[in-house]
């Protein structure tokens, strides 16, 4: 494998992807990661110099409109699906001491 | 006749007609999901007691001549992707075991505006992160044909419902071969349409550049007719797009002489299954005893394409999903120490491994130090096979491929190996890439039994000659059911 992945990196994606993962995991996660990037580093074959970047096939620019509300009060539908909630609003653990 | 037996057109005209009522197709359908669905398992969940009530509802309407849609009194099956208002959409995935939606997707409105009857929710892989429908958070989903093996995926279920008459059609989703795959490994007709033909509000996100909603059915006509319905510009949907046109039926049986077919060699040497290249190339043939013209080309950088895409769909799935945090609604974690343990935890706890290995990868190539070698590079490849598209479409009006590179594989035998996997979807992938349409037509069976299904691929809003190629196909032969769908036909 060309790809190795150290336990620091795996770390730090765990990070960013807001994953916790257990040891086994993790090395497995490892192993995964590195044999993707390897298949992945095909495309270092190609020459892109001078191609820009596509993100979409069609030009995107941002959309436009006026403020106007045109959905109704959804509150209570919304709030049903809440894992937790009081009082009309969302629970969530304390988050500042 | 049994309403199992016709497509959707047909069923909508004999309700029209008043041959037969909504809820006798509607019953006829429940009944045979009773039958075969322990077997099959096409569905996350579904309610025959909301579809009857419903059928009863939208038969008063055609009574009063309120509802007069082609589709109208059709029961229909929705992929778990596809938000449906009060009615739990999972996406296959324990992290949206209890999400009701409080509103639907719009291609879900459009139908159920035109009169469907929604059967259930039909299984897929866990958020679309697939090609077998085994990812599933609630169970595997057999193919109707041999339930040894594989629907397909990521649309297993809605072409397994089709397949085994447990729906008269579905839709389903394709971000890289998910409608068009398992079509040909159920052996059903599925498009996936251009890019932002179908607004994708309310679609539960994989690859936002890649994501397109499409019909699975029995033919060429019930695909194009669903289509007609669901497309159409959406305001909810920024990369929605504007096209000229939007009524599909218009192209079926249009004459396809001088009709220009090309067959990229490089997708059908090595690693292409002989049987299924033979069934597919059988369809180049038949289409130039009508007078089309097939000719084989070089397309180039076909190896590329999964590379780029799983860099592309995995970035975009790793930004889409960061919305899963338990905080607002889905899967919360027990046990957790503070805001950030919550998050980590729940969504440890509610993905499945396939999730979480396409998470880190898109993680990581949109890390700094990573995001130009990784992300930048697989657009700029993205760019590349765009052009190569474009130079194919200047020579030819359709390209010519298979669905996939065997017939469906067996059971258990695909989540060891991913790349071995993702290699299976080379050629859909680069489809969704360049954002063009894609229809799967069944061809014929391998020796095994199993469906084979051929790939047309059309230019960017070429719908048209799709339509037309696939339509001129099918008229040469005639729908193959499987046994299992014909357990309750009389």
């Amino acid at each position: 494998m060309a790809n190795i992945i150290s336990d620091e990196t795996i770390d730090y994606v765990g990070i960013l992807a807001q994953l916790e993962l257990s040891d086994q995991e993790k090395e497995q996660a490892k192993k995964d990661l590195g044999t993707m990037l390897d298949y992945i580093d095909k495309l270092n074959e190609l020459d892109v110099t001078g191609v820009s970047p596509m993100s979409h096939v069609f030009p995107v620019w941002n959309v436009f409109r006026e403020d106007q509300v045109t959905n109704g009060d959804d509150h209570e539908n919304m709030l049903a699906n809440a894992p937790e909630e009081k009082n009309g609003q969302y629970v969530v653990p304390k988050t500042v001491e | 006749m049994s309403v199992l037996n016709l497509t959707a057109v047909s069923l909508g005209k004999k309700i029209q007609a008043g041959e037969l009522s909504a809820v006798e197709a509607t019953q006829e359908v429940l009944a045979q999901v009773e039958r075969v669905e322990k077997d099959v398992h096409s569905y996350v969940s579904y309610d025959g007691e909301a579809a009857l009530k419903r059928a009863k509802e939208v038969q008063q309407l055609i009574d009063e001549k309120k509802l007069t849609h082609p589709l109208a009194g059709v029961p229909v099956a929705i992929k778990d992707n596809m938000c449906t208002k009060g009615v739990t959409t999972t996406c296959s995935s324990k992290i949206l075991s209890n999400f009701v939606p409080p509103y639907s997707s719009t291609a879900v409105e459009k139908l159920e505006a035109a009169g469907a009857i929604m059967i259930g929710k039909t299984n897929m892989d866990e958020f679309a992160m697939g090609s077998t429908t085994e990812t599933s958070a609630y169970g595997i989903t057999r193919n109707p044909w041999n339930l040894d093996h594989v629907p397909g995926g990521s649309s297993g279920g809605s072409c397994a419902a089709v397949a085994a008459n447990e729906a008269i059609y579905a839709l389903g989703s394709d971000t890289g071969g998910s409608i068009r795959q398992p079509s040909s490994f159920c052996g059903v007709t599925g498009i996936k349409p251009t890019y932002g033909t179908v607004s994708r509000f309310g679609l539960i996100a994989y690859g936002s550049s890649l994501d397109q909603i499409g019909p699975v059915a029995k033919d060429v006509r019930d695909c194009a007719t669903i289509l007609s319905t669901i497309s159409g510009y959406d305001s909810k949907d920024s990369t929605s797009i504007k096209r000229e046109d939007y009524d599909f039926n218009q192209y079926l049986g249009q004459d396809i002489k001088g009709l220009r077919i090309g067959v990229p060699k490089g997708y059908f040497k090595e690693g292409l299954d002989k049987e299924v290249a033979d069934h597919v190339l059988s369809l180049a043939k038949t289409l130039e005893a009508q007078g089309a013209v097939v000719e084989e080309f070089d397309l180039s950088l076909v190896e590329y394409a999964i590379p780029a895409y799983y860099v592309i769909a995995d970035a975009e799935a790793s930004s889409n999903l960061e919305r899963f945090d338990g905080v607002k609604y889905g899967y919360r974690a027990k046990e957790y120490n503070g805001l950030h343990d919550m998050i980590k935890k729940s969504r440890s706890q509610g993905f499945g491994p396939e999730v979480k290995r396409r998470i880190m990868l898109g993680s990581f190539v949109l890390s700094s130090g990573y995001y130009d070698a990784y992300y930048l590079k697989a657009l700029r490849t993205k760019a590349l096979i765009v052009k190569a598209f474009d130079e194919a479409f200047a020579k030819y009006d359709v390209i010519l491929a298979p669905a996939a590179p065997t017939t469906a594989p067996k059971i258990g035998s695909s989540l060891a190996d991913p790349i071995k996997m993702y290699l299976g979807d080379i050629y859909t992938i680069s489809v969704n890439l360049a954002g063009l349409p894609g229809i799967t037509v069944p061809v014929g069976k391998d020796k095994n039994g199993l469906p084979i299904g051929a790939q047309l691929i059309g230019n960017r809003f070429r719908e048209d000659v799709l339509f037309k190629a696939a339509y001129a196909y099918e008229q040469t032969k005639t729908y193959e059911m499987c046994d299992l769908a014909q357990k309750g036909v009389n």
